[in-house]
């Protein structure tokens, strides 16, 4: 009897099988960081939001981690809550106005737009548009300068004009000018 | 002129740099509360072992009181201690106390051992009315006022500098805003 219970279990193990329990658990490892098993809900939409949720919020006692990815424990009492208030029926935002009405608008890891966060938000925009301005600027400033420049070779003095003349046409180097090596 | 344009990026830069020298000296640990102004979030906390009463938010009608969050667990907590006892001893201020996320007996053991200065404690294992009270840790020091609204919050020990500079100044007024509150509240009836 024993045998035969041995051999059956033997079978179970097949060395494929190992491998791919090995692979599910080692797959199964990947996601699960600060967030124990014990706090997993049971219904995996409201985890999935709940996950979304806690990535976005700070855990106020380390600063710049997440409360998804910290092990405090405060981090923990958070994401619990942040859970509960999912199952008793909260919205996303509503969660968030939650926590913020405790901790105030730090708890946001992405800050939301508003009369003292416009400036962040609008900070590339408004570097792009200076300098968008800037180059614009400097391409039609180009364009008068070689204009300009036109101008001034059409009315070089008459001294220089025929030694420009001279150096084109000899083709040899100018006597005035020392050259830098050589 | 045309050459001051070229300063412009400088100006910015210095600027910048100007701010974010300033924003190196702050503590980001200290936030600011969020209930500053506001009445104490409703909590209902039952007491410690060892002790018959426990804390309710309008145990802080009637009077200034200080709100205290300590647990046995908390190192700062030991070194603020001392002074609490102090202010237990020549303060009239009633310092109420939240045992907040201790195991039980833990807290009653600890204040065996250092002293007993709260008037009442309320037992607060979960954390839950931590979090409505927005601490991010312990020690952390609520001034409430007469009608029980958060006036000012300190985050860490306090001691006799913060004592002098910031909370019995606040006190004294706010004193004095009950008892004009109370002379109000007598005109009216009559």
């Amino acid at each position: 009897m024993s045998a035969e219970r041995h051999s059956r279990a033997m079978r179970g193990l097949a060395p494929g099988r190992i491998a791919l329990a090995l692979l599910a658990l080692a797959l199964y490892a990947l996601p699960a960081r600060a967030v124990e098993p014990d706090e997993v809900l049971a219904d995996p939409q409201l985890e999935a939001r709940a996950r979304d949720l806690s990535r976005d919020l700070r855990c106020v006692v380390c600063q710049n981690q997440s409360i998804d990815d910290s092990d405090a424990p405060l981090a923990r009492d958070l994401r619990i809550l942040v859970r509960e208030r999912l199952k008793s029926g909260d919205s996303d935002r509503e969660v968030k106005e939650f926590l913020v009405a405790r901790y105030g608008d730090y708890v946001l890891l992405r800050p939301r737009f508003g009369a003292a966060t416009f400036l962040l938000w609008g900070a590339p925009l408004l570097v792009l548009a200076g300098g968008g301005l800037w180059v614009l600027g400097v391409i039609r400033g180009r364009k008068v300068g070689t204009a300009s420049e036109a101008r001034q070779t059409a009315s070089l003095p008459p001294e220089d004009e025929a030694r420009v003349r001279n150096l084109l046409e000899s083709g040899k180097p100018d006597p005035e000018t020392r050259p830098d090596r050589g | 002129m045309k050459r001051l344009v070229f300063l412009v990026p400088l100006a910015l830069f210095v600027i910048a740099l100007g701010y974010f020298a300033l924003g190196l000296t702050r503590d980001p640990a200290k936030l600011p509360s969020t209930l500053i102004d506001r009445p104490l979030p409703d909590f209902d906390l039952p007491p410690i072992a060892g002790r018959t009463t426990g804390l309710r938010s309008a145990d802080f009608h009637g009077g200034p009181k200080l709100l205290n969050i300590w647990g046995s667990w908390c190192t700062a907590c030991v070194v603020e201690h001392p002074f609490l006892m102090e202010l237990a001893r020549v303060s009239e201020v009633p310092i109420m106390g939240v045992d907040w996320k201790d195991a039980p007996g833990a807290g009653e053991k600890w204040l065996a051992r250092h002293g007993d200065p709260f008037t009442r404690i309320g037992d607060d294992p979960s954390g839950r009315a931590a979090i409505d009270l927005g601490v991010t840790g312990a020690p952390e020091t609520f001034v409430v006022d007469a009608r029980g609204r958060v006036r000012h919050k300190i985050i860490g020990p306090i001691g006799p500098a913060i004592w002098a500079g910031e909370i019995e100044p606040l006190l004294r007024q706010l004193r004095a805003e009950a008892a004009a509150d109370t002379t109000q509240g007598a005109t009216d009836v009559r």
